[in-house]
C-alpha cells in the first residue's frame, strides 16, 4: 500500500543514485527489519550498515537483510562510524545520503518527507524533526530542555531556526556528503553536525516526522554521559563561534 | 644535601635515562627534546645559585628554590599538554585507519563475491547466538 506522496518521491529519485547509511552498535534484533523497511519504501535505496564494533551479530544480520556492511573492527563512537558511511558514499559515487538509525525509531516511510526539500532544490541537507509542526512526540522534560537548549544556541550560530539539532534522521546531497566525509564530529556528533554543515556551505531544511520508540536497546545517552553530552556540546558550540582556524590533514 | 644540590643531581639522571632511552629507540627526539629542556632548566638554575635568586625576585617568590620547583612544575605542565596533543592525534589517526579498514574489507567481499558469513575477530567471544 503506496500513498500517493511517496510514489512521486520514488519516482522522482529514478537516476538519483541512492544511499541509506544505517549505523548499529548491537542491534542484531532490529537491523534487519530496518534494512527491510528502507528496501520497502523504495528498493533501489542501496543500505550500508556501519557495524561499530558489535559484539553480537548486528552485522551477520545485516548482510543477511541484504546490506553492504561496513564492520569496523574497533568501537569508534558514532560520529566516526557515520563518517565511514559517509566516506564509502564518496567513494562509491553516490548523490544522496540518508541517516537511518539502526535501533529503530526512524520509520523509513518518513523518508519521502525528508527527501522532498532536497529533491526540489531547496536545500543541501534535510533534518527530520520531533518538534516542528504538530507532532506527537513528547520527551522527558530535561531531555526536551536540552534539545531545545541546543537547537537554541545552533539556532543563533546557524542564523537560521532550528527546532531539533539532536534529531539523527538526516537527509544529504553530493555536496553534504563532500563535506561529511571530510569532516565528522565526534561523540554524541548530532548537534555540532549542524554547524559543520553550515560551515560547509551547505543549505539546511528541517521537516516534521514521527520518530517511533525504540524497539529495542536504549539511548546512548545515560544519566553520567549526559553531563558530558552537553558540556561538550557546548565546549564545541564555543569552539564554532570563533573563526575557523586552519584544518591540519593528520 | 641542599636542594640546589638535590636539583642538580636529578635533572644529570633525567638527562642520563633521556638518552639512554634514545640509544635504545625507545624514545622519539622530539619528545626527548622536550624532556632535555626542562633537565637543562632545572640544572642550569640548580646551579648558577644567583640566576635562581634574580628570578625568584622577580617572581616575586621569597624562598628560592620554590622558584626552582614552580619553573619544573611549568615544563612538567607543558609536556602534558604536549602529551594530550599527541593522544589526540593518535585517536584520530586510529579512526582513520579503522574506517578505512572497514571500507577496504567491504571492497574485498564485493570483489571476491564472498557470501560467506563475515569473519569474526578471534579475541571477541561469540555473542548469544554467535557462529
Amino acid at each position: 500500500m503506496i500513498e500517493p506522496v511517496e510514489d512521486t518521491i520514488v519516482s522522482r529519485l529514478s537516476g538519483v543514485r541512492r544511499i541509506a547509511i544505517v549505523p548499529a552498535l548491537n542491534e542484531a534484533e532490529t537491523v534487519a527489519s530496518v534494512v527491510s523497511e528502507i528496501r520497502s519504501f523504495d528498493p533501489d535505496f542501496e543500505v550500508v550498515v556501519v557495524d561499530d564494533g558489535s559484539t553480537d551479530d548486528t552485522a551477520e544480520r545485516a548482510l543477511e537483510a541484504g546490506a553492504k556492511v561496513l564492520r569496523l573492527p574497533l568501537n569508534l563512537g558514532i560520529g566516526a562510524a557515520m563518517q565511514a558511511g559517509y566516506l564509502y558514499a564518496l567513494e562509491r559515487g553516490f548523490d544522496i545520503a540518508v541517516q537511518v538509525d539502526g535501533d529503530g525509531q526512524h520509520d523509513p516511510r518518513e523518508l519521502g518527507r525528508i527527501l522532498e526539500p532536497m529533491l526540489d532544490g531547496r536545500a543541501d541537507m534535510v533534518i527530520g524533526t520531533r518538534f516542528a509542526g504538530a507532532r506527537t512526540y513528547r520527551a522527558p522534560i530535561a531531555r526536551s530542555m536540552g534539545i531545545r537548549l541546543f537547537a537554541a544556541i545552533v539556532s543563533l550560530r546557524v542564523r537560521q531556526r532550528m527546532t531539533d539539532t539532536t534529531s539523527g534522521f538526516r537527509a544529504v546531497n553530493r555536496r553534504g556528503i563532500h563535506v561529511f566525509a571530510g569532516q565528522y564530529p565526534h561523540d554524541y556528533p548530532e548537534v555540532e553536525t549542524v554547524v559543520t554543515a553550515v560551515r560547509g556551505g551547505l543549505r539546511i531544511a528541517e521537516v516534521p516526522v514521527e520518530m517511533r520508540l525504540r524497539s529495542a536497546g536504549r539511548s546512548s545517552i545515560t544519566n553520567v554521559g549526559s553531563v558530558y553530552y552537553v558540556l561538550k556540546v557546548l565546549l564545541a558550540l564555543f569552539i564554532g563561534l570563533l573563526p575557523q582556524g586552519k584544518v591540519v590533514k593528520r | 644535601m641542599s636542594v640546589t644540590l638535590f636539583a642538580a643531581l636529578s635533572s644529570l639522571v633525567i638527562f642520563a635515562v633521556i638518552i639512554e632511552l634514545i640509544r635504545r629507540g625507545r624514545l622519539r627526539e622530539r619528545y626527548a627534546l622536550l624532556w632535555l629542556g626542562t633537565a637543562t632548566v632545572i640544572l642550569v638554575f640548580g646551579l648558577w645559585r644567583d640566576g635562581l635568586n634574580e628570578l625568584a625576585d622577580a617572581l616575586g617568590i621569597a624562598y628560592p628554590p620554590n622558584a626552582l620547583f614552580a619553573l619544573a612544575m611549568a615544563f612538567v605542565l607543558l609536556l602534558l599538554l604536549h602529551y594530550s596533543t599527541v593522544i589526540s592525534t593518535l585517536s584520530d589517526r586510529t579512526t582513520t585507519l579503522t574506517q578505512r579498514i572497514a571500507i577496504l574489507e567491504e571492497r574485498i567481499r564485493e570483489l571476491e563475491g564472498d557470501t560467506r558469513p563475515l569473519l569474526r575477530d578471534v579475541s571477541r567471544p561469540p555473542g548469544p547466538g554467535g557462529k
